[in-house]
């Protein structure tokens, strides 16, 4: 017979061992505060679980050569691998990463949005592998007026 | 209450494009206001896309994501007249959930 104690001591176990495999469910994850507050892309990976990230041919990232306006600055991060996250980053923002994509079968692996850039920097998307293994691209985006500050 | 998004979404094939323009003011936390105080952040945390009432897709946004953000992304397997519904949750609580038909 357990207790009422005991069995929710069982479960928290339970979770935490679901929680370091990577397996749970992905909505039932809090926010990824460590990650949002990385400053450098393997800081970010190593936040979110994954390995060294690798530059990869089948991760694409898009941006502008030179942006004008840093407060909108047009990005997209798609790969043909089976990604399991998709990142994008800007490298020398205050943190690095902007927004993590969470994919489902459902869903292409190919995200466009905009971000804020507070200076001329690279500019990465990353893909993330069920099995924890990170692939990159990269690309410089010059900036002529900063979105961060003022 | 935040203003409504607005969602676009074309089949094309087996595939859905989906342009989704929310209305949020994103601050950053790293701007100061007149008084040289810094503005505390205010930005989309958490962004969850459905087709037909079933998750298809959820990101997490930091607050490096422009003012009235802006969102594309291909949805397998919808048709027009499928329903997309797109939600956004703010760092403040505030939260929005707004649809549009495939066409």
């Amino acid at each position: 017979m357990q207790t009422r104690r005991e069995t929710l001591k069982q479960s928290a176990v339970v979770a935490g061992l679901l929680a370091s495999t990577g397996l749970f469910p992905q909505h039932a994850l809090a926010y990824q505060k460590a990650a949002f507050e990385a400053k450098t892309l393997a800081d970010v990976a190593k936040a979110l679980g994954a390995s060294a990230p690798v530059e990869s041919k089948d991760v694409t990232v898009g941006g502008p050569d030179i942006a004008e306006n840093g407060a909108v600055v047009p990005l997209t991060a798609s790969t043909t691998l089976a990604a399991k996250k998709v990142l994008i980053l800007v490298e020398k923002n205050p943190s690095a990463l902007v927004a993590l994509f969470n994919v489902t079968d459902s869903v292409e692996s190919s995200f466009a949005t905009r971000a804020k850039m507070g200076q001329s920097s690279d500019v990465y998307a990353v893909a993330i592998m069920a099995d924890g293994k990170a692939f990159y691209a990269k690309k410089e985006v010059k900036v002529t007026l900063g979105g961060c500050g003022g | 209450m935040a203003d409504p998004m607005r969602i676009r979404a074309q089949a094309s094939g087996d595939k859905a494009t989906v342009r989704v323009l929310m209305s949020h003011e994103m601050e950053s936390g790293q701007r100061k206001d007149s008084a040289g105080k810094v503005v505390p952040a205010w930005f989309i945390q958490d962004v969850t896309a459905s087709l037909n009432g079933k998750v298809v897709m959820t990101a997490e946004w930091g607050p490096a994501v422009s003012k009235n953000p802006f969102l594309q992304f291909v949805v397998k397997g919808a048709k027009a007249g499928d329903k997309i519904s797109v939600n956004w949750k703010d760092n403040k609580g505030d939260s929005r959930t707004d649809e549009a038909t495939v066409s």
